[in-house]
């Protein structure tokens, strides 16, 4: 909620409501503060570190987690459906029934994700031609084909969770994998769901409303080699090492020198702890120091990632504090998921 | 970007949306581009019900108005959408409309929002809506 300058007309006198209305502006300014400082945060430790490593991220980020393609597989025909943080776009098209758009923060995953998509899309049309040349197929009935048609994958767009350009409620069904474990507060996170449950349709009467399916990394990861589990620390920088041997992307060698995100410190491999929800002030401070090339010794670049590991149950808990129902939830090689949809219209107060 | 997708974006602006000023966003300065898409007939059908028509109608006139380059057979979209069964049985209606939503892309230019103002630029077929902070 947003503090509000409105002095509430039921209070003893005018001086406590005064300090009431200070407090309130002040409660207000250090918010505007703080979310601006989480902002910059999630700059340097997400965004700015997924503007380099993104070739480098999308090469390993080909397999779909199966709950997620299982989600999208039971999608009616003709839904219409949002990938708010698609990366490299692996999910996009992957149900040819359904259209999809993507959204990313960053502008390098989706230059990738739109070139993946037009390859798709060059490729289907060659392969319609052919069967058309040969006879097999006529393409607008799409009568003995055994695929039900070409899959968009090419519609992708860059924004920010937080400002999303969708029109509202139009949407039958957003998709949200290992995104918002990157946001570094609980009201951002929160907000961003809210966010994605205004893009998707209320349910009106026989009619239920579009679902949205969340995936975030979970704290409890007792079978990865990891070591995180329950009652550990919930928010860390996570590296992402490039490994030199990776062909190194031409885009990453033109930005050197003007990158803030690069981190020379590969020993940290254990990750450096926050406290609490507030941005690290120290981590904040170490990556804003200059650009750092690889040592010397041919250390590989390692790229620190905010996240915030979910516990068992908090994915939930801010799905009802975004206003949302819970449908299912789930965990899923160490990761939760949950599919919401906006509570029903009666109890809604917006 | 094809035409489709404008059917589905606003302003990203959190003040602009309660405003119906704010959809569809007005291409300008657009550079269009057709490409080859294979037909999905299912997903076109499909799809029909979910478009708001009106919005489509606004998109279409105002990208082919200024270069006068209309691709389909109809120089203007109905009023009132086809329904289903019109779709599923009139062949010349799909690969038309497949024309405009599927392979007609805006490649170039601006999206602006009819509310605020703000011009949202379109390189190579992306549109960037990441704002300005003061817009934020
Ligand atoms: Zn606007």
């Amino acid at each position: 909620m947003m503090a509000s300058t409105h002095t509430p007309s039921a209070l003893p006198s005018d001086s406590v409501a005064g300090d009431v209305a200070k407090l309130a502006a002040a409660a207000a300014a250090s918010q505007a503060a703080e979310s601006a400082e989480a902002e910059a945060y999630e700059k340097t430790h997400v965004h700015g570190v997924y503007e380099a490593i993104a070739p480098h991220f999308s090469a390993t980020r080909y397999k779909p987690w199966p709950a997620v393609a299982s989600f999208l597989q039971s999608r009616p025909p003709g839904a219409v459906g949002l990938d708010v943080g698609c990366g490299n776009g692996k999910y996009l098209g992957l149900n040819p029934s359904v259209y999809m758009v993507g959204s990313d923060r960053s502008a390098s995953l989706v230059a990738l994700a739109h070139s993946r998509g037009r390859q798709l899309q060059e490729q289907q049309a060659q392969e319609a031609k052919k069967r058309i040349a040969q006879g097999e197929l006529d393409a607008t009935t799409g009568t003995g084909g055994e695929s039900s048609g070409a899959a968009i994958a090419t519609e992708v767009l860059v924004a920010d969770g937080l400002s999303l350009p969708f029109r509202e409620r139009a949407a039958d069904f957003v998709i949200c994998i290992a995104v918002i474990h990157h946001m570094s507060t609980r009201t951002r996170r929160q907000e961003a769901i809210r966010h994605l449950l205004r893009c998707v349709r209320t349910g009106q009467a026989g009619q239920p409303g579009g679902q949205i399916l969340v995936y975030v990394w979970a704290l409890e990861q007792g079978n990865s080699r990891r070591g995180w589990d329950e009652g550990g620390e919930q928010d860390l920088l996570v590296p992402w090492v490039l490994k030199s041997q990776q062909k190194q992307p031409k885009r990453l060698k033109q930005r050197k020198g003007q990158k803030r995100t690069r981190d020379q410190d590969s020993s940290g491999v254990a990750a450096s702890n926050n406290s609490g929800e507030a941005p690290p002030s120290e981590a904040t401070a170490g990556a804003t120091t200059a650009a750092t090339e690889p040592d010397p010794g041919h250390t590989d670049p390692v790229f620190k990632r905010y996240y915030h590991l979910y516990r068992k149950g908090e994915l939930e808990e801010d799905v009802l504090a975004a206003g949302g129902a819970v449908i299912t939830s789930g965990y899923e090689r160490d990761n939760w998921w949950v599919v919401a949809a906006n509570e029903p219209l009666p109890s809604q107060s917006t | 970007m094809k035409l489709l997708t404008l059917n589905f974006l606003t302003c990203a602006v959190k003040t602009c949306k309660s405003s119906s000023d704010s959809f569809p966003l007005h291409p300008k300065d657009a550079e269009l581009a057709s490409d080859d898409v294979e037909v999905n007939p299912e997903l076109l059908v499909n799809l029909l019900p979910r478009l708001d028509w009106k919005a489509l109608k606004t998109t279409s006139a105002e990208v082919f108005l200024p270069s006068c380059i209309y691709p389909l057979g109809f120089p203007q979209l109905p009023d009132s959408p086809p329904t289903i069964e019109q779709l599923q049985s009139d062949d010349k209606l799909l690969k038309d409309l497949h024309s405009l939503l599927m392979e007609t892309n805006l490649m170039e230019g601006k999206l602006v929002c009819g509310v605020c103002g703000h011009e949202y630029a379109v390189r190579e077929g992306i549109p960037n809506f990441l704002l300005p902070s003061h817009l934020v």
